[in-house]
């Protein structure tokens, strides 16, 4: 279902190479997405599907020797503010207020973006103060406290005077979340926010971003593994394999009436807390390849259960395109 | 008859400070733990990080030194031994009989080793000839799911999921009378964790393991073990029959536990989280029951009095005074 509103960020035709000395290594090949204000985009994959290289790529700061090969990023698309991401240098000043104030990052591992040389007050206040230079050290503070309190730490004005090793687990991917709301982004780019923590925990964190998510209205792209977190997280899905989108589809269709064979396989063989004793899994035979030696035609062929021999390894299938629902298969061509 | 019984199994780690290095604490990573593994019986350890898990596992194996406790062993001939006081040198003849699975099949192998001479290598140190061993190699391969010509590369040859194969194959190698199990499929993606779950349940089927499976993956473990021992900060909280626990736990922590998990219907989302508040600090545990800070149904003496592991109904173990009382949900 395509949303009538105007995307506020949307991806077209991205491709990006890593240059190895072995070769060139294509990541991301013609990835498209939209990102839409109040809904979440959850973006999952295996590893090395270019999940997070995706959302390293809009940020602009991938690691070498990752490069936007073509393809545009574009923030507020269609309206006269518009600027294409792709086109601005990674450490240029445009680029550096766009990441943080208009889009924020959440990592797995919330040391990522945190010292724990400094307090969480200290590095939070810094983070408020970039974006809202207007404001007073104490105007800061006060600031702080409240985001702490609403990212769900107990007791924020003590807590702003620890530092990050003195917190859980959980507790420091709240003060990443913290930090990522900071510059007051309308978009959030959480990347596997919850796989780094403890099932009930997880849970907790899923929560506080949904909430957050509602009430600032922000556009999330949720990058995961995890199928059960889709489920509970996403409105549309984006399903990743080597570099591209193979499927994207309204979460409860995708669950319902997979398109995708990739989409359909790795549903089936996630373990269940509701499986019968001793219950095999439907797996998937094979491993995803190297991004360096990716298979001719459609990438999933040679693993794939429902491969038209003949066709699948010579054509590739046409790309998903973002805002319309589909898969990136010839069956998929044939019963449209 | 049980291949291991684990009796009071308690370890402590001392928190030292100071110019003299005093203790000043101690982390209580296990606590009175007891369970048993019968043979050709899987039994899951389950719990979140920190809950001590791993360290029972170390005990087991011997990589730790227990503090206090009873690790009672039933070697090939039946003699039952005692691992927790055993030196080293003593140790030496009982370990090929106990094997590990890790979590990290990156890590878990040499790479400078052959897979054929990584599988070979617990016969050769055993004295196995070379004549057999190599049969064996070939044999074990097999056994799960790799072609004979592995053994004449390198690990890096092989992704993750057939690293792991090659870890289980070295595992299973001297025919163990247990396997522990650290976590094994976690490292993996979806769709490889899924053979390697497969491959479990056939070797299970085929050479009847006796296994301990540590794991936090309450999905995987549905799938794999036959009864669960359920970790909370040191202790063990409840046991059971695996679908008898899942259908209705008797411990409101395995009940959050279980809520936790994200349910994979867009059509049924959590609107609170199961459980609030963070894992108690083995350092510093709450009296009482460790779960009370966050049990939802916690009561004045859940505050006072440790509740012990004790047989609530049949089959069932639970360290919870009002195990009785309470009707819990379980998964749906």
């Amino acid at each position: 279902m395509a949303d009538t509103t105007q995307p506020l960020l949307s991806v077209r035709d991205l491709v990006v190479d890593f240059g190895l000395d072995q070769g060139t290594i294509r990541a991301i090949d013609k990835v498209s997405l939209d990102l839409y204000a109040g809904r979440v985009l959850g973006v999952v994959g295996e590893s090395g599907c270019g999940k997070s290289v995706t959302a390293r790529a809009i940020l602009g700061i991938l690691d070498r020797p990752g490069r936007v090969v073509s393809g545009r990023i574009l923030l507020d698309p269609g309206t006269g503010k518009e600027q294409d991401l792709a086109t601005l240098a990674n450490d240029s000043l445009a680029l550096r207020e766009v990441r943080g104030q208009r889009i924020g990052l959440i990592f797995q591992e919330p040391m990522t973006a945190l010292s724990n040389h400094y307090t969480v007050g200290n590095q939070l206040i810094e983070a408020i103060r970039a974006h809202r230079k207007d404001l007073s050290k104490a105007d800061a503070r006060a600031k702080a406290v409240t985001l702490l309190g609403e990212v769900g730490i107990p007791r924020p004005d003590g807590r702003i005077d620890a530092y990050p090793f003195q917190l859980s687990g959980g507790l420091r991917q709240r003060v990443g979340i913290a930090m990522a709301l900071a510059g007051e982004p309308d978009i959030l780019i959480a990347d596997e926010p919850t796989t780094a923590l403890d099932v009930t925990t997880q849970a907790q964190i899923l929560l506080l971003l949904r909430r957050l998510q509602q009430d600032k209205r922000i556009a999330l792209m949720l990058i995961t593994h995890d199928m059960g977190v889709i489920a509970q997280m996403a409105d549309e899905v984006a399903v990743m394999y080597l570099g591209a989108i193979v499927e994207r589809a309204d979460v409860r269709a995708l669950f319902k009436a997979p398109q995708h064979p990739y989409t359909r396989a790795l549903l089936r063989s996630v373990p269940s807390i509701r499986a019968t004793p001793r219950e095999r899994l439907a797996s998937i035979g094979g491993a995803v390849p190297h991004p360096g030696r990716r298979p001719t035609g459609c990438p999933f062929h040679p693993r794939c259960p429902e491969v038209i021999t003949g066709r699948c390894e010579a054509t590739l299938p046409r790309p998903v395109l973002a805002g319309v629902d589909g898969a990136a298969c010839l069956h998929a061509e044939a019963s449209a | 008859m049980n291949v291991l019984e684990v009796e009071s199994l308690t370890k402590h780690f001392p928190i030292r400070a100071g110019l003299l290095q005093r203790e000043v604490g101690r982390i209580r990573a296990v606590d009175r733990v007891s369970f048993h593994v019968a043979r050709g019986e899987t039994l899951a350890l389950v719990g979140e990080s920190g809950c001590g898990k791993t360290t029972v596992a170390r005990c087991i194996l011997r990589a730790l030194a227990p503090t206090s406790g009873a690790i009672r062993f039933t070697q090939e001939g039946g003699e039952i031994v005692d691992l927790a006081p055993l030196s080293r040198r003593a140790l030496r003849p009982i370990r090929r009989q106990m094997q590990m699975i890790f979590q990290d099949p990156y890590a878990s192998l040499n790479p400078r080793m052959l897979v054929g001479d990584i599988i070979a290598e617990p016969l050769l140190v055993n004295g196995v000839p070379a004549a057999t061993r190599q049969a064996r190699v070939l044999e074990l391969l097999e056994l799960v799911g790799l072609p004979a010509v592995a053994r004449s590369r390198f690990p890096f040859a092989f992704s993750g999921g057939q690293r792991q194969r090659i870890g289980i194959a070295r595992a299973l190698a001297l025919n163990p009378s247990l396997i522990v199990a650290d976590e094994p499929v976690s490292a993996l993606d979806v769709s490889v964790q899924a053979q390697i779950i497969n491959l479990l349940l056939d070797l299970q089927d085929r050479l009847r393991l006796s296994m301990l499976f540590v794991a936090h993956d309450l999905g995987v473990v549905r799938h794999v073990s036959d009864r669960v021992a359920v970790m909370y900060v040191g202790r063990i909280v409840e046991t059971g029959p695996t679908t008898a626990l899942y259908d209705r736990p008797l411990h409101p922590y395995t009940a959050a536990l279980m809520a936790s998990v994200p349910k994979p219907d867009p059509d049924r989302r959590d609107a609170t989280p199961p459980l609030a508040g963070d894992v108690a600090d083995a350092a510093n545990i709450p009296p009482g029951c460790a779960f009370h800070p966050r049990c939802p149904h916690a009561v004045a003496r859940c505050r006072e009095i440790r509740p012990e592991l004790r047989e609530t109904i049949p089959g069932r173990m639970t360290a919870c005074h009002r195990a009785e009382e309470l009707t819990l949900a379980g998964v749906d």
